[in-house]
């Protein structure tokens, strides 16, 4: 086995996902699967090569420090679920 | 059982860029909420981050000043968790390549070995022997008026990299919140550097020292304002015990967003005591996330709403690698601002000040500024030091001033130094052109002269004057030649007196002294 169910568990915390047991014994089964085909990539001797960041051989996009307009207030909750005196309104945090 | 504290400063500096670090929104303090957002700080899906230059340049002047290697590559990382003023559900930051590397900084600090260090026996003992020599510390601090460097010591620094600042959450003080929270993603991408020192620092004011170096830096680099209260520089410290002699560390604690250098030393002391208290106790030290309550001094769990920490960090695939060639390192190099360091060496050889005086001149770079400007006009060094550290820095604290708003320019200040230089005025008068050139425009050469306050150096004039004086108080003059010098003073303080102040002390004392003692 490559991955735990409690692995699974973890994973699902850290991604806020809800899983039933019969879920995470069902992903636990593929992520095991994906896990041992995507292995087969250890095989290659990768020492001495740098590690990919970027696919595309680009570097340096900058823009310059000069203000732009933003959206305005109306615009930017337009799709929040709930708002409240120009805030986006959350469930309560801390204390 | 003897402890040594071990610690390590995280130090978040908010960039004094125009616009954010991946999008044009504007920066500015104190703007209505939500009002400086767009898709990109948003986290709109879709949109792209764009990287503002200045704030990798002002990256590798923060990585010049604390002699860091700049990276010839870095990248761009996210660090993944959800918190409701993260839009993104990341925070896009540096991990495995960040901008500047592997520099340091030397403090200035008092070597007091016991500093650090609890005592034998039980742990009541410990803490208290620990307070009672952190209590010595402050007297002598507080004798010395400031800290006496008896050493210099080089605080490691490991790592500085560019990241985002998060948005605000708001838990009071809107109408009609409820029981929610409000989310103001004004602050949101905002641009910081993260200056994370080695765990070199070994007590709280070595700490306090480091700080307060550091944030002297980015001032004078001119890319943070340095406003603590407003969050601009703020710190998370790592705080660790050990017992003396041994090399390996204890569990730390890292205690978070302490917003001022008093705030600091009273976090790392508090948990210090609490870490050494606790071993005595037969404990163990948590490594844990702690927050400081400015009101009790102490530093709490913060347990509760921690969770398990996996970041999951991964390049960004929506950054290109930043490459800085050697030439744009040479280019920002050249533009740095003399740091206060090299400016303290060289009021001293150059000029000729104490370390004192090239310490308090170089506090910020605007009074430093101020006086190199006078200096530049022909102001005598020491006559400027003088009045910049005193009359000026006075004058100014009372009106609530900053040095950049004195009304009294380096041209005036520096006509006022000749003038006192010539002997036109005495120093004791300069102080009375001074407050009148604060209210008004006019040149000293104009108030004196309005005024009539030039000097009499005449020594006939003088002469005439200590006659009467001396005929007026005959008790006093036998006293004075029956041995009582003391009274000397009083005849000087009478003759300035009945000048106006006006009299050249020099003439009055060389005049006195041949009348008094019957010439």
């Amino acid at each position: 086995m490559k991955i735990t169910k409690a692995e699974v568990d973890a994973v699902a915390l850290l991604a806020r996902l809800e899983l039933t047991p019969e879920e995470t014994e069902t992903f636990t089964g593929q992520m095991d699967a994906i896990l041992a085909y995507v292995e087969k990539l250890n095989e290659l001797d990768t020492s001495g090569i740098v590690p990919t960041s970027h696919a595309v051989p680009v570097e340096n996009a900058f823009r310059d420090d000069e203000v732009r307009p933003s959206i305005g207030v109306e615009n930017a909750l337009a799709n929040a679920p709930d708002r409240v005196e120009g805030f986006f309104r959350v469930p309560k945090v801390i204390e | 059982m003897r402890f040594q504290p071990v610690i390590g400063l995280e130090v978040h500096v908010q960039l004094k860029t125009d616009t954010k670090i991946f999008c044009g929104c504007s920066t500015k303090f104190g703007a209505a909420p939500n009002s400086q957002t767009c898709p990109v700080c948003l986290g709109m899906p879709g949109a792209l981050p764009v990287l503002n230059k200045k704030v990798v340049e002002f990256a590798i002047r923060a990585g010049l000043a604390t002699n860091c290697r700049i990276a010839p590559r870095s990248v761009f990382a996210r660090k993944n968790y959800f918190y409701p003023d993260l839009p993104k559900g990341y925070q896009i930051s540096q991990f495995e390549l960040p901008i500047c590397q592997n520099g340091h900084l030397d403090i200035e600090v008092t070597d007091l070995n016991s500093i650090s260090s609890g005592c034998q026996g039980g742990k009541e003992e410990a803490t208290r022997a620990y307070s009672d020599v952190r209590r010595g510390a402050d007297d002598e601090v507080n004798a010395g008026r400031r800290l006496k460097a008896n050493s210099v010591k080089r605080i490691g620094i490991t790592r500085i990299h560019m990241e985002e600042d998060a948005g605000k959450l708001v838990h009071s003080d809107i109408p009609g919140l409820g029981s929610g929270s409000g989310v103001d993603l004004n602050r949101a991408c905002t641009p910081l550097l993260e200056i994370v020192s080695e765990p070199d620092i070994r007590s709280a004011d070595e700490a306090v020292a480091y700080l307060r170096k550091l944030h002297q830096i980015v001032v004078y680099l001119g890319i943070c304002d340095g406003n603590m209260e407003e969050g601009s520089f703020r710190c998370d410290a790592n705080v660790s015990v050990m017992p003396v002699g041994s090399t390996t560390f204890g569990t730390r604690t890292e205690t978070k967003n302490v917003n001022s250098f008093r705030f600091v030393k009273q976090a790392i002391e508090y948990e210090i005591e609490r870490q050494i208290e606790l071993i005595g106790e037969g404990g163990k030290v948590v490594q844990e996330t702690r927050l400081f309550d400015p009101g009790t001094g102490e530093t709490r769990s913060m347990r509760g709403k921690e969770e398990a920490h996996d970041y999951r960090y991964f390049p960004d695939p929506d950054l290109v690698p930043l490459v800085i060639s050697n030439d744009w390192v040479a280019d920002v190099a050249l533009s740095l601002p003399e740091l206060p360091e090299a400016r303290r060496s060289r009021y001293r050889s150059e000029l000729g000040l104490s370390d004192y005086d090239a310490e308090v001149l170089t506090a910020t770079r605007e009074m430093a500024e101020y006086f190199e400007a006078c200096i530049a006009l022909g102001a005598p060094a020491k006559g400027a030091a003088n009045w910049v550290m005193g009359e000026v820095t006075r004058t100014l604290n009372e009106a609530g001033k900053g040095i950049a708003e004195c009304p009294v320019t380096p041209e005036r200040l520096t006509a006022l130094l000749q003038l006192i230089e010539k002997g036109t005025i005495s120093g004791k008068i300069a102080k009375t052109v001074f407050d009148e050139m604060w209210s008004s425009d006019k040149a000293p050469e104009a108030i004196v002269e309005e005024k009539g306050l030039v000097q009499v150096s005449d020594t006939g004039e003088i002469e005439r004057i200590i006659d009467e004086i001396m005929a007026a108080n005959m008790g006093q003059v036998e006293e004075f030649r029956g041995g009582k010098e003391k009274v000397f003073g009083f005849f000087v303080g009478q003759v300035m007196r009945a000048s106006k102040g006006k009299a050249n002390p020099a003439v009055v004392n060389e005049l006195l002294m041949k009348k008094l003692k019957g010439a």
